[in-house]
């Protein structure tokens, strides 16, 4: 994976993957930079992997559950939840306009 | 499925969210606070195991969570915590249907929409959903039908959720493509919106339609989701987001991953129950019962526990299947000790013999003197009188059109 | 009681001088067991700091309002101080949610945010009885390795406020030096406590991985994040441990026997094999166009006081250096594009526009990182990667007990130097994310002064072995005294 310049439809689609509303300066500069970044971080493709499994999980842990039980020691009341939120209504969340529809 | 755990799949929140108050049920973890951290709740993990098992999969030795990531306002955390590559249980079959995988997933909230506004509650976020993905093998609606019928009885027999497509415990997402060849055709329709076993009937029926027309006119129906419209009995396209395919899934660093020791899995498959279909054989053999009976029987785990709770040598079986299931005995109400008594006190005496009949006849025309002699000089009423006084006797364990043409041959009228 | 009173009217007359400065937590306890000061001195002399630097240095973001400090601490004051963090003041990063005190993580998205309950390592010091004085300024949600990309004025250097403090814990550790507290607590993704430790002349500790519980602290990088903290010297670092440290119900990641209470036992390093890299110290003269000169002289005295002490100094390789960066600048931005998934504005916080440039570029690296037809090439790749780093450590400590390195390739760099350079600031990176990779313990310890401002080294140990680094980094301390 040679390439790593970011072209501005590139841009264009990974900003919306990630939800981010850039303007157009941002998305020219990020054109530059991150393409610069990904050039570093390309230096990876030269490394030998072949049977070398990934690493997902550090510490060599496995089979870590809770019982089913309810834990009343965490739960928010209503005014908890809704404490942070720039728009309630009626002790729901209100949304001015469903994300990009 | 919604899984009928007592708390959530990664806190201790309790999953019985029906009507509670909006944003009433959430904790920092299933509300998507800054810093909180998600931890499995073994039930659900057993359970879905359980599932697996019981529609005869294979367990997967290894298995993780994955993040699967979209925005949405009633996804708090941008991800969904779900299994991508390893789910906990693959390859099984129910009936003729394959089964291609069974996972682990929690729930999101729920929106509400008013004008240009949403609304959004929490209370369901994070409950524990186990998802049954098949194999494309349906090729009719009736197939569909009947295999979700089934699959609800299956996860009604385990006991781990209610399975009941109304209240949302149970749904289903028919995918649908149609071909003249047996190769599988390049698009798929995903119908989502399906409340009851009704609408997917009929949303696929006319999804098998609208496809079947495009394809004579020559045209190729695009990949797409579809929503099901209840008031007109069709489906429409839903906005398409090509973006929205792209969920980028990655292991879950939060949480460890799963490796089954032979043993383990021997613990749980100890907790299948007898499973309906083996359950309906057993009950054809052991208890001498027709097909279509055992099928009743066995319709719920209750209705077949209660049968075999009321079996005794007072009754037979058979008597004991035909009350249940013609005789719309309330089983919350009757307990099968009492419906043996009901039983065995109604067999009784419907067996009063001739004998038994006559004598107490004999009896009532003796003591009704009267009576005997207003017939004899052509009272009709006299008849009745003494009809009904026999059945009175006998507990109207009798036919009053044979006691009176007894009667009536016992008295010689002038 | 009559005796308190004329107590306090002596005290009046005489202003308390205690130095916070000087200060560390053991002597503390000892001081208000002995009634020599009261927790009120500790909270008064913090607060007198507090308003002589914070305006200068912008150390803290919010400060715990003064009436409720001196509540609480007049409460501990009346308790004969047994808890074992008895009226001491902690700062705490903004990144530990702190129920009802504003938790920004350096970031105007979450300027107006105030959580709703404690992360478990905030709970455990308040049971402990430590007054949490403040939360610290960083870069935001702990992008960074000067401290300059926080949302807010960057923290100044202790030593020289038009300095950098270092990243990401920057207000954590000048906090400390400026006696505005008696420890702080951080994070370490990739060297944010190891990094501003150093440049501010104070012991930074990185425990193992899953030691201490992440529930409730912002998450960076969900499988790199470690939870530690800054001190004025290792005695203080274990003592700190012993109380956030153990397995946590409510995070799964987290493991470890508990942690004992830290006894210094070494006077010698006899027998203890330190491994020595020549792939750290090669390669930052390759990747940052060299090391600062004083510094590998400090290095060399380091390594000489460590043989003074008795350790054997062995070479080791450890060949995955070189790629280690790569692999921490793929798996990191991507766990954090996920990560930051959650900040839509709905429920709290301000929309996503309001995400600083560097946030913004990580997630957009990581979005990439992660999407169809990049995944394999890049994180898969990097987890691979991963893997051969971890056995890099696995291998070494065959040979040795603990690895020695260096923390950065040079002291902390003027303010501004690297304004629209992100690169160059990754590439310091070299010495500190490989530790967070294999997810190793790792202490730093003051090794003097480069240009008039703190260095200093690391130790890194095998998974599980703060105690072996506690003790290691005890005898180096008292041997070296480089904290002046």
């Amino acid at each position: 994976m040679k390439q790593s310049s970011l072209t501005s439809n590139d841009i264009d689609h990974i900003s919306t993957l990630a939800h981010l509303f850039l303007t157009d300066d941002e998305k020219s500069l990020f054109a530059i930079q991150l393409s610069a970044i990904l050039d570093f971080i390309s230096k990876l493709q030269k490394v030998s992997t072949t049977n070398i499994e990934p690493t997902s999980q550090i510490t060599g842990l496995q089979n870590v559950f809770r019982e089913d039980e309810i834990d009343t020691s965490r739960m928010l009341s209503q005014k908890q939840a809704l404490a942070n939120a720039p728009a309630t209504y009626k002790g729901y969340f209100q949304v001015k306009a469903i994300f990009g529809e | 499925m919604e899984l009928a755990t007592k708390s959530k799949m990664f806190c201790g929140c309790p999953a019985d969210h029906f009507g509670k108050e909006p944003n009433s049920v959430t904790c920092p973890v299933c509300l998507g606070l800054p810093g909180a951290l998600p931890v499995p709740n073994k039930k659900a993990v057993e359970w879905t195991i359980l599932l697996g098992l019981a529609l005869g999969c294979t367990i997967s030795e290894e298995s993780k969570f994955d993040r699967k990531h979209y925005f949405y306002p009633d996804l708090p955390k941008g991800y969904q915590i779900s299994q991508y590559d390893q789910p906990l249980a693959i390859n099984g079959k129910l009936g003729n249907i394959r089964i291609r995988r069974v996972h682990l997933e929690e729930d999101t909230g729920k929106l509400q929409h008013q004008g240009n506004d949403t609304f959004v509650d929490f209370n369901r976020s994070g409950v524990p959903l186990a998802e049954i993905v098949t194999e494309p093998d349906f090729r009719s609606v009736d197939e569909v039908d009947l295999f979700v019928k089934k699959l609800q009885q299956m996860v009604r027999y385990l006991g781990i959720s209610g399975a009941d497509m109304e209240k949302g415990s149970m749904r289903i997402e028919p995918s649908i493509s149609m071909t003249n060849s047996s190769k599988l055709p390049k698009y798929r329709v995903e119908i989502k919106n399906i409340n009851s076993f009704k609408f997917a009937r009929n949303a696929i029926a006319y999804e098998i339609e609208r496809q079947t027309e495009m394809l004579k006119r020559g045209e190729t129906p695009t990949q797409q989701t579809r929503g099901f419209v209840e008031s007109k009995g069709i489906t429409v396209a839903q906005r398409e987001k090509e973006e929205a395919h792209d969920y980028r899934y990655f292991p879950e660093p939060d949480i460890p991953p799963m490796r089954w020791e032979s043993s383990q899995l021997s613990a749980i498959s100890r907790l299948l129950p007898e499973l309906p279909d083996l359950k309906r054989e057993r009950f054809m053999s052991e208890y001498g019962l027709s097909e279509y009976d055992a099928g009743q029987l066995v319709e719920t785990r209750q209705r077949a526990e209660y049968f075999e709770s009321c079996i005794s040598e007072k009754t037979s079986p058979k008597i004991i299947a035909n009350w249940i299931i013609n005789k719309k005995i309330d089983l919350e109400k009757v307990t099968p000790a009492q419906l043996l008594d009901q039983i065995v006190q109604s067999t009784q005496s419907t067996s009063v013999s001739d004998d038994e009949l006559g004598k107490i006849i004999k009896q009532i025309l003796a003591e009704n003197n009267k009576a005997v002699e207003d017939y004899k000089n052509w009272k009709e009423q006299a008849l009745g009188f003494l009809v009904g006084q026999v059945l009175r006797q006998i507990k109207g364990k009798g036919e009053a059109q044979a006691i009176s043409v007894i009667i009536r041959r016992l008295i010689q009228r002038r | 009681m009559e005796s308190n009173c004329c107590y306090c009217s002596i005290v009046k007359l005489l202003p308390m001088t205690i130095d916070i400065k000087s200060l560390t937590i053991i002597q503390a306890l000892e001081g208000m067991r002995n009634k020599k000061f009261t927790a009120v001195d500790l909270v008064q002399g913090c607060l007198a700091n507090i308003n002589k630097y914070n305006d200068d240095y912008h150390v803290l973001l919010t400060v715990v309002d003064e009436a409720v400090l001196l509540t609480k601490a007049k409460e501990i004051d009346k308790t004969d101080y047994s808890l074992p963090l008895s009226g001491i003041p902690i700062v705490l990063k903004d990144l530990f949610s702190t129920d009802g005190l504003r938790t920004t993580a350096g970031s105007r998205v979450l300027e107006g945010y105030t959580p709703v309950y404690d992360a478990t390592v905030v709970a455990k010091l308040k049971s402990a009885g430590a007054i949490i004085i403040g939360k610290a300024n960083q870069d935001a949600w702990a992008h960074g390795s000067t401290g300059e990309n926080s949302d807010f004025t960057p923290t100044g250097n202790a030593y020289n406020k038009d300095y950098a403090a270092g990243g990401s814990s920057s207000g954590s550790a000048v906090a400390v030096a400026l006696g505005m507290c008696l420890a702080a607590a951080g994070t370490d993704t990739g060297g944010s406590i190891r990094v501003p430790a150093s440049w501010n002349n104070l012991v930074g500790f990185k425990p193992t991985y899953g030691r201490v519980s992440r529930y409730g602290i912002i998450a960076m990088a969900s499988s790199l994040d470690s939870i530690g903290h800054i001190t004025k010297d290792v005695a203080d670092s274990a003592y700190m441990l012993s109380i956030t440290a153990g397995k946590d119900p409510f995070d799964a990641t987290t493991g470890g026997d508990p942690i004992g209470r830290f006894v210094p036992s070494r006077m010698t390093l006899k027998g203890v094999r330190i491994g020595v890299a020549p792939e750290y110290l090669g390669v930052g003269k390759k990747a940052t166009k060299g090391m600062h000169p004083d510094l590998e002289e400090r290095i060399e005295a380091s390594l000489a006081a460590l043989e003074k002490l008795g350790a054997t100094i062995v070479q080791i390789s450890l060949p995955y250096t070189d790629v280690a960066l790569e692999t921490y600048y793929i798996l990191c931005p991507s766990e954090v594009s996920s990560n930051l998934g959650r900040y839509d504005g709905v429920r709290y916080g301000n929309g996503r526009e309001s995400f600083g440039a560097e946030a913004k570029r990580r997630i957009m690296i990581g979005t990439y990182s992660l999407s169809s037809g990049y995944y394999d090439a890049y994180y898969k790749t990097a987890q691979k990667v991963r893997s051969l780093v971890i056995a890099d450590f696995v291998q070494a400590f065959e040979e040795v007990d603990v690895v020695f390195a260096p923390v950065t390739p040079g002291p902390a760099p003027k303010l501004g130097e690297y304004a629209d350079d992100p690169i160059s600031v990754y590439l310091s990176d070299i010495y500190t994310v490989p530790v967070n990779l294999a997810g190793l313990p790792a202490i730093a310890l003051p090794s003097g002064f480069v240009d008039g401002l703190p260095v200093g080294i690391q130790l890194i140990g095998p998974q599980w072995s703060e105690e072996k680094l506690f003790s290691i980094g005890n005898a180096y301390e008292l041997r070296t005294n480089n904290r002046r």
